[in-house]
């Protein structure tokens, strides 16, 4: 087992002029591990994604990374080049509203591809025999390669999205509400696909979500946002059976038995 | 560290915050160990905490103060301290649960619900699954359903599918809550045996039995948890 | 009056010159990379190749030859404009022959005769940019560039491949300059790009509503773009160009009639010219002193 976190997140503060993003969170995410960060609109907790993963720079606080060569960097240090590197092979990002994360005018095929080709990947053959693998593995018929994600239901897109993410082998994926807009069957379904290849894979994730349900059947660990800070966290279900926080507490009553 | 579970002054109370704040003490001064081998039955009547001292011990619920040391791999960790990484490896490695209700994950069948805690310590899925259905098996679970996910299950399958997956491990600590609750005869002598098992193996076990039948088959010591009890202390 | 007296030489003012000519030292300077300038307004429609006027007349001298092709033809409409059009402004001799240029204007091609040293090809460019069809973003273009970001381009021939089994790009084949920068070659059929790699003559690149100026000097490693399990190649024909029997060039196919009829001929016209004028004929053609009678 590794006994180095992935990322030590320190005081980590985004202020918009004198409004506040996120402010001082700090936290370490270890090597397989599901970090959900949930709240409402305007917590903070899509700001802090965005800080997370060098897509907003932070006004202070620091970000450190492990490196597969084993040295920690701060993030906010890297060259661009090296960032860009890192986000399309060790890192990935999976956006709420796929035409965000895929390529909507070139075929599946080259959307999932495209990493591999991006890294050098110079076989034809194999790049497409990678693609119609990671197709299979999120539930996406081979046969469908060669067509465009337009032609995908809202769940194929994302799914799309995942494979095209997971190419590479990263260690580390961002998704920012991954099953949003969703229809709650086809949400049930992306949630088991992601849990599998999450745990198959040994990946680290921060998911940010506003639905608890999601968090509880995704994370092992949570932290709740409110007006940009960190009010609770700790283990997922102890969070949601044993809320601690008044804005918890409503959170958490607040959910829709069915 | 004598025992594989001891519990020193453990104390537990709720704050409502969305009813003004008020304050709820259910257990406090709670101390007992489990030795290996024996099942230790929390008694009293009900309401009186003996699922939340359950909860607290799988680190489901915080606890106010106290100490709740398990030993595992080895060296003893408090739980009532330790983070949430700790938590999720002593679950893994050492402490199991059956609780009594079952919390179903979409789309898995019954058969990888149960075998998931052997696949997460490593084990091949292959080996897993037969185990698994050894387990369904003999809790009487018709095959036909081993397939399919347990959300549509009856309370006593649901059930049944909770224990085959909470003993599917040779966790050194197991904790039971209401294990029998929902099952016919037969199934309860079933479960009644399988305890016996891990007894034999050593397993310390920790359990509520409202059924006073298996309560006195498998019962080592009856520890009645109304002398912890904090309600009439706050009321 | 001569007309002369009204133009500065070449057209354009001697300030306008001098800041092309930065443009394109500073394109020559960095093999590949697109070199922003401020293009100007010209006596003609973007589209007829203002971009490459303006990069020949701020190279032309007065002693310079020029030749002026569009598609490999010196005899078409935009190549007889821009031809007449340095002449007016410059007064500078002018060629349809190859091998006495001194400065070739070209739209769509690069002439068959090898080029020598001291020569220049000006070629007009409608986008330059070989990432805008993938990426519509300037900004994240221009990084891509700057971080030697080029999956995309694959991305590009992954999908020619998938849709039609091989690479189905023919013109505007994108080559990587030096290994650094990927580049658009312009429209040129794509049997062309060998010819660009190593070539002894300067080659510039002139876009003008886009507003860059690329550049490969004499002697630049310019590789065409492929898979491993899908090398590049180029066009082969059938069959020798119909008039001059010229093989191994590339080759214009002309509609004979409204039957079907149709021959395939050099699209360069000087190297056909010449080919007949050695006495070199294809099995449609007529000896070149047959044809002036």
């Amino acid at each position: 087992m590794s006994v180095e976190p992935l990322l030590k997140v320190n005081g980590l503060t985004k202020m918009y002029g004198a409004r506040i993003g996120c402010a001082d969170v700090s936290f370490d995410l270890w090597p397989g591990e599901v970090l959900a960060i949930v709240g409402e609109s305007g917590s903070g907790k899509t700001t802090l994604l965005s800080c997370l993963s060098t897509r907003l720079e932070a006004t202070s606080g620091s970000v450190e990374y492990h490196m597969r060569d084993g040295a920690y960097r701060e993030l906010s240090r890297l060259t661009e080049a090296e960032r860009r590197f890192l986000m399309r092979t060790d890192w990935g990002f999976v956006h709420q509203n796929p035409a965000d994360g895929l390529r909507m005018t070139v075929s599946a095929g080259a959307n999932v591809g495209e990493r591999l080709m991006a890294i050098g990947h110079r076989r034809y053959g194999e790049i497409r025999e990678a693609a119609s693998d990671w197709l299979s593995r999120v539930e996406i018929s081979p046969t469908r390669i060669d067509d465009q994600p337009r032609a995908f239901s809202g769940g194929m897109r994302q799914r799309l999205q995942i494979a095209r993410n997971l190419i590479t082998g990263p260690r580390l994926v961002f998704m920012d509400e991954p099953t949003g807009g969703l229809d709650v069957s086809v949400q049930a379904r992306l949630l088991d696909l992601v849990r599998g290849l999450v745990h198959d894979l040994g990946l680290s994730a921060i998911v940010v979500t506003h639905d608890l349900a999601v968090a509880r059947l995704l994370s092992h660990r949570m932290m709740v946002m409110k007006d940009g800070h960190v009010i609770e966290q700790g283990l997922t279900d102890r969070v949601l059976d044993d809320p601690r926080e008044p804005y918890t507490q409503l959170l958490v009553s607040s959910i829709l038995q069915v | 560290m004598p025992h594989p579970l001891e519990v020193s002054r453990v104390a537990k109370s709720f704050t409502m915050h969305l009813r003004d704040g008020i304050r709820l003490d259910v257990v406090r001064n709670v101390s007992f160990s489990v030795p290996a081998g024996k099942c230790v039955v929390l008694g009293g009547p009900s309401g009186v905490g003996k699922s939340s001292i359950l909860k607290m011990l799988y680190g489901n619920y915080g606890v106010d103060s106290g100490e709740i040391r398990i030993l595992h791999c080895g060296a003893p960790v408090d739980l009532a301290t330790a983070d949430p990484r700790t938590v999720l490896e002593v679950r893994r490695e050492t402490l199991g649960y059956v609780s009594q209700f079952l919390r179903v994950v979409p789309r898995v069948s019954a058969l990888d619900v149960v075998a998931e805690p052997l696949v997460a310590r490593g084990a091949a899925t292959d080996q897993a699954r037969d185990r698994a259905a050894t387990l369904l098996a003999r809790l009487n679970l018709p095959e036909t359903l081993w397939a399919l996910p347990p959300a549509t299950f009856s309370g006593g399958e649901q059930q049944r599918v909770n224990i085959a997956r909470g003993f599917i491990t040779d966790h050194t600590v197991l904790l039971l809550d209401e294990p029998t609750a929902s099952l016919d005869a037969r199934n309860r002598q079933v479960v009644v045996e399988m305890i016996r098992e891990k007894k034999n193996a050593g397993t310390a076990l920790l359990g509520i039995f409202h059924d006073e039948e298996v309560r006195d088959a498998v019962a080592d010591e009856i520890l009645d948890v109304s002398a912890f009890s904090a309600r009439e202390m706050a009321a | 009056m001569s007309g002369l007296a009204t133009y500065n030489f070449a057209y354009l003012d001697e300030q306008t010159k001098r800041m092309i000519r930065r443009a394109i030292l500073k394109a020559i300077a960095i093999p590949g990379y697109q070199v922003p300038f401020a293009s100007r307004e010209m006596p003609m429609p973007y589209g007829w190749g203002t971009g490459g006027v303006q990069v020949t007349a701020a190279i032309l001298g007065p002693s310079d030859v020029l030749k002026v092709i569009d598609q490999g033809a010196d005899d078409t409409t935009n190549a007889v404009s821009i031809r007449a059009f340095f002449q007016k402004v410059a007064n500078v001799e002018v060629t349809t022959r190859t091998k006495e240029a001194t400065i070739i204007q070209t739209r769509h091609r690069i002439p068959e005769e090898k080029l020598t040293e001291g020569q220049v090809l000006v070629y007009q460019v409608p986008i330059p940019e070989p990432l805008r069809f993938l990426e519509p973003r300037e900004t994240e273009t221009r990084k891509m560039h700057a971080l030697s970001e080029y999956g995309l381009m694959h991305v590009k021939l992954y999908e020619d491949i998938a849709r039609n089994g091989h690479i189905a790009t023919t013109y505007a084949y994108p080559v990587k300059v030096e290994g650094r920068y990927v580049m658009d070659p312009s429209p040129t059929p794509k049997f062309d790009n060998p010819k660009m790699h190593m070539s002894e003559a300067l080659q510039l690149f002139g876009a003008g509503r886009e507003k860059r100026i690329y550049a490969l000097p004499p002697f630049t490693d310019v590789v065409s773009l492929d898979f491993d399990d899908h090398p590049f190649t180029v066009q082969s024909f059938e069959k020798p160009c119909a008039l001059c029997g010229a093989e191994g060039v590339y080759l214009d196919e002309v509609v004979l009639d409204d039957r079907g009829g149709r021959m395939f001929v050099c699209s360069d016209t000087d190297y056909c010219e010449d080919r007949r004028a050695q006495g070199f004929l294809g099995d449609q053609g007529v000896p070149l002193k047959e044809a002036a009678e």
